[in-house]
């Protein structure tokens, strides 16, 4: 069984702050790190890996810094680590992104395609089932729990209410839940190893797709403005009898859609 | 000259540091305060080769280097004093004077077991007589035809009792001093070898520190780890190599409080404003940052010292006499800036601070460290 | 491809064992607004199996027509059987915008979609509106883990999508006077390409509580006193569709489980509303909470340093309080 995990390096957002003077994003010092979705698509693969032997490769689509996150997913055990990057590539929405990662895929060897369910930093969930789609393989999406039986996919997928049971035929592509799958952690051995492995390094040309659907010239959106929120305005503090304090609570909540 | 972690380090760091604030850190209250040993964290290290971090893939270790150790030590420190020090005995003081000293049967025999983690090591040296005089050594062995025998007792062995594979001092030939000490390898469960008491310790009260008691305890003679009367240098080597770890350890314990301090003092507010903006508060913990991070490059120092295969005796003692001092001014520091929280067990300033202590006194009080920094100085 | 031709917004009306989803009448509202200041048509897209029943529902809540796709392969939401159906729609019908809601099965569906007529989508948007000066469909998102604001256009590719998340927005009131048009729309499925099976629908009370997850938290501290006052608080809770938390102390005191702990040996929670009751506002407790979205205080001490984080404070006693804005907020609720 040859699975791919695709992965992407994400600015650690919980780590991001803002100036409390200029109301900007500080991005200087945030760590970067594997999409949380992404390292629970990483574990689940890993452990079909020990379980049935499978072939793990990782690809991640970015700037050449995006390296280290495939040296860590060799340090956690993958066999194979691409790194696709190439300026052609640049300014991509998330069409635009899944047609690159989709022409990726084409030109592989893959039995089962695995996708974090949504990024970090941009929280969309889209890129795996736009993968799907261009592929033209079945997809499971929010997948908390994953094993093989006779050939076929038994898929536990996350609902609001609880979870479906689902049965997938053949090849398909998977977006996992960080919270079902807990990654392990890099081995001491595979760290020491980690740099010593080769990264296959892919530019545009080594993918399959029309280059119209790939970078800046393929995302059908644009970013029209960006900006922070407002601060929040200092607190007023009432000392009213318990009506009149009733009436401020709903009219607040009212102001801010709580109700 | 650099002074950058290379990207395997780095890389490292991430890792260690991740465990240690996941599975280390929300144990560290709960393993001072039960005097428990964690052995499931010590499960969990094992699984991922933090046993055997510097020891060569030959001998089913990682094949990492010193500095790698030492992160590892000061990252698990940083969360936990009592996990530091599990790690930093195993591989100092047992891993490695039999990777230095051993017969290549010897590290085949235990190296892969130990890096795997499948066996703790421990190391026994300091009897009730025989602190910082190492000579005054009064456990015996003796040999008798194939084995030799064992008689005596000695006191604050780390890891004592969950350990598999002890490296333990003795005296072969009393007439000669320092000369007439030789050091074996004894295996958990031999007969005559037994655990004494447990002590209880002001900090680092996870770790295991009992007395080994040996009764005629008969080893093979195989289990001579360097030669007959070798044993002062085997121990001197290894103490070297373990006040690296201390002082990891120390670096993690200061760092931690650091931490702790920053964050705490970031939120107190005090007549309206953070305690981190009064000028008291900000000083005092620039000048202990600076410390901090001398007492980090003098530990990596001695320890790219030691990769590199260069002297590195005194720059250990360095690193420990002032990653210690520094982990006790730190935490004691720490404590103050808590105010009443920081007495309490609420906050964990309170345990670092009792942690720190022991690293000014054991693997050579900071009066030793002294004793072989000046000796350098002035041979 | 000729923008001209898309016209009208669309809705995807989505239901759940024939149940229409809050979000789907929620999206009607802002849809509303949207197609109003186009001077277009409100379309509702309804799927399903033995659904129809439900057109009018769509209808009284702003839709001013409804396509109704209704077919046994619809009867459970799998992701392709869906596709295939509101693709079609979509080819047929060419809509200018199409909302969906950001659920498990909106935020299935849409990007597969948008990938397949190869437009553009914004996810989880907070906000929908118009350009003052060109219409411009304008999409405002949380971004970078909610730390900025990003409006999206997408100004070549027809239909525009988004999903907005529950909650959001605000439905209108029900009009079961209004009147719309049902269009029946039939699909034809390709089965060959149906590879996913539903073997079961599992629905579970989570049992253990996880206040990190709560949009809602009413939260009790010292003040709240014992087992019977954090009942109000439960109550006023179930009325808010939240969760009960703690401070310390009500934990300490063993009148709270330890998993509803706020704070700094607690749980660090950021919820959309966090209503904290008598508590004190200890620095470890305000760690916890202090990122939560609206801070609502009620505590007697005026001097309470919970005040200094709160957006609105009362200094008051919340035992009367507390139940009395259950029951206010009960009716409001209602309405």
């Amino acid at each position: 069984m040859n699975i791919v995990v695709c992965i992407k390096q994400v600015p650690d957002t919980t780590e991001v702050k803002i100036n409390p003077v200029t109301g900007t994003l500080i991005r200087d010092g945030v760590p970067s790190i594997i999409n949380p979705d992404d390292k629970g698509g990483l574990e689940v693969a890993l452990q079909l890996k020990d379980k049935y032997g499978a072939h793990v490769t990782v690809i991640t689509m970015g700037l050449p810094q995006a390296d280290a996150v495939l040296r860590e997913a060799f340090a956690m055990g993958v066999d194979k680590a691409i790194l696709l990057t190439d300026r052609k590539l640049g300014g991509a929405d998330t069409l635009a992104t899944s047609n690159a990662l989709a022409g990726a895929l084409r030109t592989m060897d893959v039995d089962l395609i695995i996708t974090g369910r949504q990024a970090i930093d941009g929280d969309t969930a889209q890129v795996g089932p736009q993968i799907a789609e261009h592929l033209g393989l079945p997809q499971v999406s929010y997948v908390v729990g994953l094993d093989v039986k006779d050939g076929k996919y038994i898929v536990k997928k996350e609902t609001e209410e609880g979870y479906q049971m689902l049965e997938v035929e053949g090849k398909c592509v998977l977006t996992t839940l960080a919270s079902a799958f807990k990654p392990r952690y890099m081995t001491v051995a595979g760290i020491v190893d980690a740099y010593d492995r080769e990264v296959e390094i892919w530019g545009a040309d080594k993918i399959d797709v029309d280059a119209s659907k790939i970078g800046k010239a393929g995302s059908p959106t644009n970013v029209y403005k960006s900006f922070t929120k407002e601060l929040k305005p200092a607190g007023e503090k009432f000392e009213v009898e318990p009506e009149e304090a009733v009436e401020l609570i709903v009219a607040k909540l009212k102001e801010k859609h709580i109700i | 000259m650099n002074f950058e972690l290379t990207k395997t380090q780095q890389l490292f760091k991430q890792m260690i540091r991740e465990f240690a604030e996941k599975e280390v850190k929300p144990l560290a209250a709960e393993v001072d305060e039960q005097e428990r040993f964690p052995m499931e964290t010590v499960q969990k290290m094992a699984k991922l080769g933090i046993f055997g971090i510097p020891i060569p893939k030959q001998y089913g270790g990682a094949g990492g280097d010193q500095i790698m150790y030492t992160i590892a030590v000061e990252e698990l420190s940083r969360c936990c004093a009592t996990t530091g020090v599990i790690v930093s005995a195993h591989t100092s003081l047992c891993c490695a004077p039999i990777l230095e000293h051993g017969t290549e049967e010897q590290k085949m025999k235990y190296l892969p077991k130990l890096a795997s983690g499948e066996w703790i090591g421990a190391f026994g040296l300091t009897e009730p007589n025989a602190g910082t005089d190492a000579s005054a050594q009064q456990t015996t062995a003796v040999l008798d035809g194939d084995e030799y025998v064992l008689n005596g007792s000695k006191i604050f062995i780390t890891n004592a009792g969950y350990a598999d594979v002890y490296v333990v001092a003795t005296m072969t030939d009393k007439s000669l001093g320092n000369k007439g000490i030789t050091t074996f390898i004894v295996e958990k469960g031999t007969p005559g070898f037994s655990i004494g008491k447990k002590e209880q310790k002001m900090g680092i009260r996870g770790s295991a520190t009992c007395e080994l008691i040996f009764e005629n305890c008969r080893i093979p003679k195989e289990n001579l780890l360097g030669r007959i009367g070798g044993g002062f240098k085997v121990a001197m080597k290894t103490l070297d190599g373990g006040r690296i770890g201390i002082a990891s350890q120390a670096l993690g314990i200061a760092q931690g409080a650091m931490d702790e301090t920053v964050k705490y003092t970031k939120e107190r507010k005090q007549f309206g404003k953070s305690i981190s903006q009064f000028q008291n508060t900000a000083f005092q913990m620039a000048e202990l940052e600076t410390k901090v991070q001398a007492a980090r490059l003098l530990v990596r120092s001695a320890a790219f010292k030691e990769d590199k295969g260069m002297p590195f005796s005194a720059d250990a003692a360095m690193a420990k006499l002032f990653a210690a001092q520094t982990a006790m001014e730190v935490t004691t520091k720490a404590v103050q800036f808590h105010g009443g929280y920081g007495y309490t067990r609420e906050y964990p300033v309170e345990r670092m601070m009792r942690d720190a202590k022991i690293t000014e006194i054991y693997e050579g009080t900071s009066e030793v460290q002294r004793m072989v920094i000046s000796a350098k100085l002035f041979k | 491809m000729n923008k001209e031709e898309y016209k009208n917004v669309y809705v995807f009306a989505e239901q759940r064992e024939g149940e229409i989803q809050p979000v789907a009448l929620e999206l009607l509202g802002k849809a509303r607004e949207l197609a109003d200041g186009y001077g277009e048509k409100l379309v509702a897209i309804l799927a399903g199996y033995k659904v129809a029943d439900k057109a009018q529902t769509l209808i009284a809540y702003g839709a001013d027509e409804v396509v109704l796709v209704d077919a046994p392969e619809l009867k459970d939401y799998i992701t392709e059987q869906y596709a295939q159906a509101i693709h079609q729609v979509i080819e047929a019908y060419k809509p200018r915008i199409v909302l969906y809601g950001a659920t498990t099965i909106g935020r299935d569906l849409a990007p597969r979609l948008s990938a397949r007529v190869n437009t553009g989508l914004t996810a989880d948007c907070t906000k929908l509106a118009l350009a003052e000066d060109d219409k411009e469909f304008l999409m405002t998102r949380p971004a970078f883990g909610g730390n900025i604001m990003a409006t999206i256009v997408i100004r070549e590719h027809r239909p525009q999508m988004a999903t907005v998340r529950p909650g959001v927005m605000q439905k209108l009131a029900k009009d079961d006077s209004r009147k719309g048009v049902v269009n029946s729309f039939t699909p034809k499925f390709d089965e060959s390409k149906f590879k996913v099976k539903l073997i079961e629908t599992v629905k579970e009370a989570k049992d253990t509580v996880d206040i990190t997850a709560a949009k809602v938290l009413v939260s009790g501290g010292r003040g709240v006193g014992n087992t019977e006052g954090f009942a109000k608080l439960q109550k006023l809770a179930d009325v808010l569709g939240g969760q009960v938390s703690s401070s310390r102390a009500m934990v300490d005191a063993g009148v709270m489980p330890h998993d509803r702990q706020v704070g700094q040996t607690g749980k660090t929670v950021r919820p959309n509303l966090y209503l904290a009751c008598g508590i004190s506002g200890a620095i470890q407790h305000l760690a916890g909470m202090e990122e939560s979205e609206l801070i609502i205080a009620i505590n007697k001490d005026k001097f309470a340093p919970i005040f200094n984080v709160a957006d609105l404070g009362i200094v008051g006693d919340l035992h009367k309080i507390v139940p009395m804005l259950t029951e206010r907020l009960a009716k409001e609720i209602e309405k």
